[in-house]
């Protein structure tokens, strides 16, 4: 049986959080009353002209920076000419040949793979190449009913990127990778909330699959259709297992666009090459190109540090593993917040505090449901708490006890510490008393420990633990015993 | 004499000395327009009530005040029709906005009044491709007023309006000023906002007056040109390349002593009537008698115009003309069963035969495959054709043709040839191509038939040099009587 090849290249669009659309002042707004963000430029009435919003190519451009692509002096828009009825001008205005931006790529982590494939990734360290992101508008929504087709053309106008990467991925696990950890920049960059779910970031999947022994790629199939991350790897899967079946049979792969259905798993042929539109790009002559150095200037300062930079900066300074490096860079206000932890005092070790946020913080919120915005634990808290354990004050099991309450009211360990009485008793001079009545109280267990049973140490700490009620600090106990004894 | 017939400046200064009110204006114009539209046909539309009630309460203190103007009916004016002379805007359409000529018209004080007749979506020269049908040449009711703008053109030569809006993307405001005997001035690509202007090729469109006097023109494109933030295209004075102009009718009356007038060899060559040529020619002895100087130049790819031109505004054409498909205004085909059918019925109800023609011309050009050979190559032309015109305005300050090579043409004339009709605009296209200003001004009648028919001379301008175009053709119109007749 021959071996298989597959190519992979996705194309994804993402919306941009700008304010207001990309040709006119109408707001973007997710879930408004159907047609109640339009204007004449939005619903293409005769004379209107469409006027650009910068905010859009900035956010484009700081992409690009951030995807470390190149962005040409001057960029240019074009019409793309088909009917639809959800598109108001029956042209979409987009960039055809000379796009904002020109190559880069996307790095796949560790962490942006499924779960149950981190352990094993093929290509570690993979940057998926782009080919090119653009800026076009969106369209408006329809929605089909019975009696009819229903058209909202609040979307339309909306800017989208579309970012085209190379036929660079080799299996659905890449493909997963890639879109997490592209919309992880996109979201660190602030320039697209790139939730799939909401349709802020979209996906289509160009997927070919060839015997290992042919040189040419081969037939390029278009999956349309995926409304999550999870969606495009099962949509994958499914491609590859029929495609190579096809090759199996003997059957020849043409080109072809086919619509994923998550319900039952399996894509559907929507049309072959030959219904392929022409699209009839052109200049469009009522936006003047744009001249983009004085904005890529601009943009360089607010390219923020990106995810794979920040783990490789937690590694180095705050000495936590790259895993945990990996976990805390994630998200931005997550990353933010634990910087905020260590830097309240830089004394308590950066990497426990880590491992309390990974641990405890983060623990808490999956159980909860809840995202970091919703915590009631201020970073300063967590630094003092984890403080206070070093330092010998509280247990670690106390400690967790104490975070429980932290993470329930918002007090501050302190308070909770004393409530709870844990305050652990380190004062040498009350340890001893109560060392000495233990020792006078239990002559057997002394002469076994003098005879070389080292256990009976533990048996008698654990006995001044509980007449302490558990506040006896184990270490200074331990030390003690062992020089009365000793 | 009714006011009617009178100028913008000339009403401006009866109002000022309380001579007139505005409403005295309106209602002489909705009585000439009673008596002489039904055979000039150059109103679609007008409402009478709301212009007068305008006129009631207009501020005579503002610099158009009380001066009502007609809109080419491809211009919005908000809870105005807007049918661009085609039946898939006759119905379902009602403007729901200004467009930014009319938002600054009114701010000087002017009153939108009534909605003038023209080709389909601007596409002719003879205004026959109206869906309601051709306007009439006041001149001679059987020849055409010209086109697209003829029924802006028909209506102020006919004195039912004091002066009007055109668009112009081949000639379209410049050959029926030249067919009807008036002033009609197409501005450099940018100087006037396009935003409301239903668009036909966007890169050659521009809004312009049509007028009795040159000065009107001037007076008018005071409060026409500027910067608009709603169209990207659209420059201001004092911007890059553009010379901030405050006010056009300051020139107006000073002396064309040494200006350096060119004549284009390509544009006296055959194909003119022979006596449109010397009407042209006589006009030159008389601007040369006012102190111009005359050499001949030469715009050696003029021939290209033509072809070029109707390659880029069909294409430009097939695209702006997509929205128009009965799904959110517009005429909607009924009975039809799936969305593929709704747009070819809708749209082929709507249309009429030379839009059609138009969009199916462009979107040939644009597909792919012949892209390159027509449209890129179409734009390489565009080029060279611009460079011609920069290489001669190194030489000379204004350059000077016949407006249209033939007179205003008897109504179904060329209905069957829609090449001989493109050809005729051949003086017109290439302004449009290369972005300049171009003026027509009335310079004398030729006979034919037992008719008295006007005769326009162009003058073309630097790019954003207005001011030099309308003292020229200001110079020559005191110098003439051409201006001062009316059809019988």
């Amino acid at each position: 049986m021959p071996r298989y090849i597959t190519t992979i290249g996705l194309e994804v669009h993402a919306q941009l959080n700008t304010r207001s659309k990309m040709f006119c002042p109408c707001a973007v707004e997710y879930g408004a009353e159907p047609n109640t963000r339009t204007c004449p430029v939005c619903l293409g009435l005769p004379g209107a002209l469409p006027v650009l919003n910068l905010a859009a190519i900035e956010k484009t451009i700081l992409t690009g920076l951030m995807l470390d692509c190149r962005t040409p002096d001057i960029s240019k828009w074009d019409r793309k000419n088909y009917f639809y009825p959800d598109m108001p001008k029956n042209y979409q205005l987009t960039q055809f040949d000379q796009p904002l931006c020109i190559g880069g790529g996307v790095p796949l982590y560790e962490l942006s793979y499924p779960k149950d494939a981190q352990k094993t990734i093929k290509n570690p360290g993979k940057v998926v190449k782009l080919t090119r992101i653009h800026l076009e508008e969106d369209v408006g929504k329809s929605t089909h009913t019975g009696a009819g087709t229903l058209l909202d053309f609040n979307r339309a106008g909306t800017p989208l990127m579309e970012i085209v990467s190379d036929p660079d991925l080799e299996t659905a696990e890449e493909a997963f990778a890639y879109l997490n950890s592209l919309r992880q920049i996109l979201i660190y960059g602030g320039v697209s909330e790139a939730d799939m779910e909401k349709g802020q970031m979209r996906c289509d999947v160009n997927i070919s699959v060839r015997p290992e022994e042919q040189k040419e790629l081969g037939a390029k199939i278009e999956l349309k259709n995926l409304n999550s991350v999870s969606a495009v790897r099962r949509a994958i899967h499914h491609e590859v297992a029929r495609q190579t079946e096809c090759l199996e049979r003997g059957e020849k792969l043409v080109q072809s666009t086919r619509r994923w259905d998550d319900d039952r798993g399996e894509t559907q042929l929507m049309r072959t090459k030959e219904d392929a539109h022409d699209y009839r790009y052109f200049p469009d002559p009522d936006l003047l190109p744009i001249h983009t150095s004085p904005i890529l200037e601009r943009m360089r300062v607010h390219k923020p540090e990106l995810p794979h930079e920040k783990c490789a900066r937690f590694v180095q300074d705050y000495a936590v593993s790259a895993y945990d490096a990996n976990v805390l860079a994630s998200e931005k206000p997550l990353a933010n917040w634990f910087e905020q932890a260590v830097a309240a005092d830089t004394k308590v070790p950066a990497k426990k505090i880590a491992n309390w946020v990974i641990n405890e913080l983060l623990g808490h919120l999956n159980a909860s449901n809840a995202t970091l915005a919703d915590s009631k634990v201020t970073p300063q808290a967590l630094n003092q708490l984890v403080a206070d354990v070093e330092l010998g004050k509280i247990s670690n099991n106390q400690a967790k006890e104490v975070f429980e309450e932290m993470f329930a009211t918002g007090e501050t360990p302190v308070t909770i510490i004393k409530q709870k009485g844990f305050e652990q008793v380190s004062d040498s001079g009350a340890i001893e008393k109560l060392c000495d009545e233990v020792i006078a109280a239990n002559p057997a267990k002394v002469a076994e420990f003098k005879a070389g049973n080292d256990k009976v140490l533990n048996w008698m700490t654990g006995q001044i633990m509980k007449s302490s009620s558990g506040k006896a600090n184990p270490k200074v106990v331990g030390d003690v015993l062992r020089g009365k004894l000793g | 004499m009714s006011l009617a017939s009178e100028t913008i400046a000339s009403l401006r200064a009866k109002l000022t000395r309380k001579e007139i009110t505005p409403v005295d204006i309106i209602t002489d114009l909705e009585a000439a327009i009673i008596k002489q539209n039904p055979a000039l046909h150059a109103y679609l539309s007008r409402d009478f009530d709301s212009a007068k009630r305008a006129a009631e309460s207009a501020d005579i203190t503002l610099p158009l005040g009380g001066i009502p103007i007609g809109f080419k009916d491809n211009i919005n004016v908000r809870g105005e029709p807007c049918t661009c002379g085609s039946k898939i805007l006759a119905e379902n359409y009602t403007a729901t906005y200004d467009a930014t000529v009319t938002t600054k018209l009114r701010n000087a004080g002017a009153i939108p009044f009534g909605r003038l007749n023209c080709d389909e979506f601007a596409m002719g020269s003879s205004t026959e491709n109206s869906a309601f049908g051709p306007s009439r040449n006041p001149w001679d009711h059987a020849r055409v007023p010209g086109g697209s703008s003829g029924g802006s053109a028909s209506a102020v030569a006919g004195d039912i309006a004091i002066a009007t809006l055109g668009s112009d993307t081949g000639g379209s405001i410049r050959q029926p000023a030249a067919f009807c005997g008036l002033v009609g001035l197409k501005p450099t690509y940018g100087t006037v906002s396009r935003y409301g202007l239903v668009a036909f090729a966007s890169s050659l469109d521009q809004i312009g007056p049509m007028t009795k006097t040159v000065e009107d023109a001037a007076i008018l494109l005071n409060h026409l040109a500027g910067k608009d933030t709603h169209d990207s295209t659209s420059l201001s004075q004092g911007s890059a390349g553009v010379s901030p102009v405050s006010d056009f009718t300051a020139n107006l009356g000073k002396d064309i002593k040494n200006l350096r007038i060119g004549l284009p060899k390509e544009y006296f060559a055959e194909g003119i009537h022979p006596q449109i040529r010397d009407r042209v020619q006589q006009a030159v002895k008389q601007l040369e008698s006012l102190g111009a100087n005359i050499e001949e130049i030469s715009l050696p790819h003029t021939g290209l115009g033509i072809a070029t031109y109707y390659i880029l505004a069909p294409a430009e054409a097939s695209a702006n003309l997509a929205r128009f498909d009965g799904v959110r205004y517009g005429h909607r085909a009924i009975g039809t069963n799936d969305v593929l059918e709704h747009y070819f019925a809708s749209r082929g109800e709507g249309f009429g035969p030379e839009v059609k023609r138009r969009i199916l011309l462009g979107t040939y050009v644009l597909s792919s495959g012949y892209y390159d050979a027509y449209y890129i190559k179409a734009q390489k032309a565009r080029t060279l054709i611009r460079d011609d015109f920069s290489a001669a305005f190194m030489k000379v300050d204004v350059i000077l043709s016949p407006t249209s090579p033939v007179p205003p043409f008897r109504i179904g004339e060329h209905r069957d040839d829609p090449l001989a009709m493109y050809l005729a605009d051949a003086f017109t296209v290439t302004l449009n191509l290369a972005g300049l200003p171009g003026i027509s001004v009335p310079c004398g009648f030729i006979e034919e038939e037992g008719k008295a028919l006007p005769v326009g001379l162009q003058l073309i301008g630097k790019p954003h040099d207005e001011s030099t175009l309308l003292r020229t053709a200001h110079a020559y119109e005191q110098a003439t009587e051409w201006h001062k007749q009316h059809p019988r």
